[in-house]
């Protein structure tokens, strides 16, 4: 374990106890007035210039949410959402798209550079100083409350080919592939959270990686919600042709705030014949006080399509943020030979309540799917891992592979596992398998007794315990990550 | 707009025709009352609701059980040939002339044993039980009496029928307690159980459901094991068009155990549904479950597990495996294992598997000169051997074993 002097320096390095991201900006900002009606729809759409095909799905979609009723079948409890108390467009005031850097109101980019996420194009995400010259390069899409207010990278990726805008300029610039694409994976009427979402939608990303092409660097995208009294609703889309590769980043925070905000949004995935696309997550929305008051309402729909043969999407996930976290980043394994991935830590604490896991839909011959997945509750938590396989009876010698770990840190917190397996083809293959433990006391007693205190103890055996998944993520993302950790669990030991 | 109304759904048509039979008894006491109103309110389960996801009724309604019951008597050929006392009902009923009462253990009959565990505001089932029960036994051993083992009968020829049981072992107590459910034709049997074993009690609950490939076996059971006590049940599940077996088992005393284990053979069009619930709800207590399921032709088979920790049930050890053996193309298997747990120091795990025979291992045994039907064969019986391995009473144990066997044979053309 060479990276354990170094864990132990990041973890000490954060010193800083609770949410060091809570801090709001002041832009000037345009608001949409509170309500949702067609009209609400109507002006989205007209501000964003949108063609008339997209107006019209957007009010296909509203006309199934009105039917819909809110799900209820998670392990989580929150007061009603009023819907019509919410703002559901908020935009800096400035002119949209800016055409350069430059043009970015500098008030943003200082609020980047504060959250370590230097919008400059020699930069990359804070984490790893010292790395050397050969730094990675990683291209941002930063989306503030309902726009996207930079996306950089834009002309080194165009020369290869590779498409990585706003939704909102790819609705304009590339209709026919937003239109082909959009709601292919999740139709407006998938749940009623999607519903929502493809009503109001504002903006997100757009990457569309040609045929053969391997994305020269790591896409990503930076959401950040700052406005009060809005809901933020963003939607990526990401295309991978035969042959393609692609890495996508995926980053959250917002400020503390006495309210819950709602996040609903909607990410879509397609891979067509031998593409590859690679999602990392590490969602750190406001969690919320010690006393669950405020925190994100993180319901969000994740789905990928392996549409073409040995096709592969591949789920990474670091959930710390979010009073309620309510997401399931799914796979259907259509193209033969395709795989299926998920990695996920969700941790929990405080008064923090998460329903997470995934879908695996295995529809072609010989597909593969590996579920991992740790869950760590403390303080007064609620963590569910929640998840299905399921073999369609053409599905081949399908083959999956699921474990759940949860680790219970203090007695007043709850941890949960509902799988759900269905097999329908006796020649595939699926193990499961479980665990529910606390941090046991010689492994705390081995720590203690070479000097680490017992909150440097439970880091270290934490990170243990999570390493499976860390180690899936991008080297950047993954001490980011273990930093996170540390600082979510602080206090919550002893 | 028109005022017509919907036609009934099918199940509100099953539900409706249970009402009319409790309407037309002759007397509605109180819990009969009660268990109707929430009957009426609440109807049959669904599969909206999430512990019916994978298990529909909706084959109720195309049923007919109205067939005359006829004599149940030949039905004895049928009972394993096991010296012990016996209690047959036929039908639902307490048939003293078929039955050979036991010594040292209290029995009453001629009444529904409500005992006191059953919930009829929650399990649908169990509130039809209540409202349409006539009959059940409640069987009691006394403190410090070890009773040896009780046959306990269902035999039937058409009908439905709802019969109610409580088995209540004093401190120290000790019964093996073998039911046995059989029968020909179609007919419904939905039997509701109440168990209580007191402190350092021990409780041996086989089961055998081989009713008629016709027949509706819906059955729930609620235990509560008191400290140091052991509720060790295995049921094999063979028979039935559909079946549906619920226990609920709550730890409720320091250092008390359950085991749940089950093996659930299926062919033909059959659904089985072995749903289980274990709340260790003290602490240092103890569960196992090993479920096995071998499933042939067209069968549907569902294995539902919770295991619920309380807050405070500490040094919790639960354990549950569930493996599935697919051994045809158009068979199902769906399952649900399920932790639930709010204490911190426990060690929880389940583990499921869902395959088909292991090719390798046929070619093992296909090398050294053993024949695939055989060979096929001894890989099942080693995969049930897990699941039957913990039963101790021999007789009963090589009953059970000759059942399977008979069971294999029929399935292999």
């Amino acid at each position: 374990m060479a990276a354990v002097p170094e864990t132990l320096d990041t973890v000490q390095s954060v010193t800083q106890s609770g949410y060091k991201w809570g801090f709001s900006t002041d832009i000037e900002m345009d608001l949409a007035p509170k309500g949702l009606n067609e009209d609400t729809i109507r002006l989205i759409s007209a501000r964003k210039q949108e063609p008339d095909w997209l107006l019209e799905w957007r009010l296909k979609a509203f006309a199934a949410w009105q039917t819909m009723t809110e799900p209820h079948w998670a392990k989580v409890h929150h007061a009603p959402i009023d819907y019509q108390d919410l703002h559901y467009y908020a935009a800096p005031k400035k002119k949209p798209g800016p055409r350069s850097l430059d043009e970015v109101d500098p008030e943003l980019l200082a609020m980047y550079e504060k959250l370590g996420i230097p919008l400059k194009e020699r930069a990359i995400l804070a984490g790893v100083e010292g790395a050397g010259d050969e730094r990675p390069q990683v291209a941002v899409d930063a989306v503030f409350d309902s726009v996207s207010v930079a996306t950089t990278f834009r002309e080194s990726l165009a020369k290869v080919g590779v498409i990585f805008c706003p939704i909102s300029e790819a609705v304009r610039d590339h209709p026919d592939l937003v239109r082909q694409y959009l709601g292919s994976v999740v139709p407006v009427g998938d749940n009623y959270f999607a519903a929502l979402n493809s009503a109001v939608f504002t903006d997100g990303s757009f990457a569309f990686i040609p045929k053969g092409v391997r994305c020269p660097m790591e896409l990503s995208t930076y959401f950040r919600i700052n406005a009060r009294n809005t809901g933020q609703f963003e939607r990526t889309l990401i295309i991978a042709e035969a042959g393609s590769h692609v890495s996508y980043l995926e980053g959250c925070t917002a400020p503390q705030r006495d309210e819950n905000q709602l996040h609903a949004a909607v990410v879509e995935l397609v891979a067509m014949d031998d593409a590859t696309i690679k999602y990392s997550t590490v969602q750190n929305w406001y969690p919320g006080d010690a006393e669950g008051r405020g925190g994100i309402y993180n319901f969000v729909t994740k789905r990928g399509v392996c549409r073409g043969a040995r096709s592969k999407i591949s789920w990474t996930q670091v959930e710390t943020g979010s009073a309620i976290t309510w997401k399931y980043p799914s796979c259907i394994l259509q193209g033969d030979d395709s795989v299926g991935e998920f990695y996920s830590v969700a941790v929990t604490t405080n008064r923090q309540q998460a329903d997470t896991g995934t879908k695996m839909i295995h529809i072609g011959r010989n597909t593969s799917s590996t579920i991992v997945s740790k869950g760590i509750s403390a303080g007064r938590s609620d963590n569910t891992y929640r998840g299905l396989v399921r073999i369609m009876p053409r599905a081949h010698g399908a083959r999956n592979h699921t474990q759940c770990d949860s680790l219970l840190i203090g007695d007043q917190c709850g941890a949960h596992t509902v799988p759900y397996i269905e097999s329908r083809n006796r020649s595939a293959k699926l193990e499961h398998e479980a665990t529910t433990s606390k941090i046991a006391d010689d492994q705390l007693f081995y720590c203690r007794q070479r000097g680490l205190s017992e909150e440097d103890a439970v880091n270290l055996i934490v990170n243990g315990f999570c390493k499976e998944v860390l180690k899936e993520l991008p080297m950047e993302f993954a001490v980011e990550a273990q930093k996170l950790l540390a600082v979510s669990l602080e206090g919550s030991v002893g | 707009m028109s005022t017509r109304t919907k036609p009934p759904a099918p199940l509100e048509a099953v539900a409706g025709a249970f009402l009319a039979r409790y309407e037309a008894r002759p007397e509605h006491d109180a819990t009969r009352a009660r268990a109707a109103a929430l009957f009426r309110a609440g109807g049959l389960p669904s599969p909206r609701e999430e512990p019916w996801h994978y298990t529909t009724l909706r084959p109720l309604a195309d049923a007919v059980f109205d067939a005359p019951p006829a004599d149940p008597a030949p039905l004895l050929a049928l009972l394993p040939d096991i010296a012990a006392a016996r209690l047959i009902f036929a039908h639902g009923r307490f048939r003293a002339d078929l039955s050979v009462l036991p010594t040292g253990i209290t029995v009453r009959t001629g009444a529904p044993a409500w005992g006191r565990l059953a919930r009829p505001a929650i399990e649908k089932l169990v509130a039809l039980n209540t409202m349409l029960a006539e009959d059940g036994a409640e069987i009691e051993v006394a403190e410090g009496v070890d009773a040896g083992t009780l046959i306990l009968a269902s035999l039937a020829t058409g009908g439905a029928f709802h019969p109610r049981h409580a088995i209540r072992l004093g401190r120290g107590a000790r019964l093996t307690l073998l039911e046995v459910n059989i029968g020909t034709g179609a007919y419904l049997n939905n039997p509701v159980f109440s168990v209580s074993v007191a402190d350092d009690a021990n409780l041996t609950h086989l089961r055998i459901q081989t009713e008629a490939p016709d027949a509706f076996h819906l059955s729930t059971l609620y235990a509560e094991v008191g400290a140091h006590g052991t509720y060790d049940s295995f049921l094999l599940s063979l028979g039935g068009r559909l079946a549906r077996m619920e226990v609920h088992a709550r730890l409720a005393g320091e250092k008390s155990a359950a085991h749940l284990n089950a093996a659930q053979l299926l062919g033909g069009s059959q659904h089985a549904d072995f749903t289980t619930v274990v709340t260790h709800d003290a602490p240092s207590t103890t569960s196992r479950q090993t479920v096995k399921n071998v499933l042939t032709g067209r069968s549907r088979g569902v294995f539902q597990g919770k295991i619920e920790v309380s807050r405070g049930a500490q040094k919790t050890d639960g354990y549950q495996m569930n493996q599935a053996l697919l051994l045809s193309g158009e068979a199902e298997i769906d399952s649900k294992p399920q932790l639930e747990i709010y204490a911190d120091d426990v060690k929880c795990s389940h583990g499921a598997t869902v395959g088909e025979l292991d090719p390798d291992q046929l070619f093992y045994l296909r090398s050294r000169g053993v024949p695939e039907a055989e060979a096929r064969s001894l890989l099942v019986r080693a995969f049930l051997d897990e699941a039957l391995d913990p039963i101790t009473h021999d007789a009963a144990r090589e009953t059970m074993e000759g059942m399977i066997a008979t069971w294999w044979e029929q399935q292999t053309p």
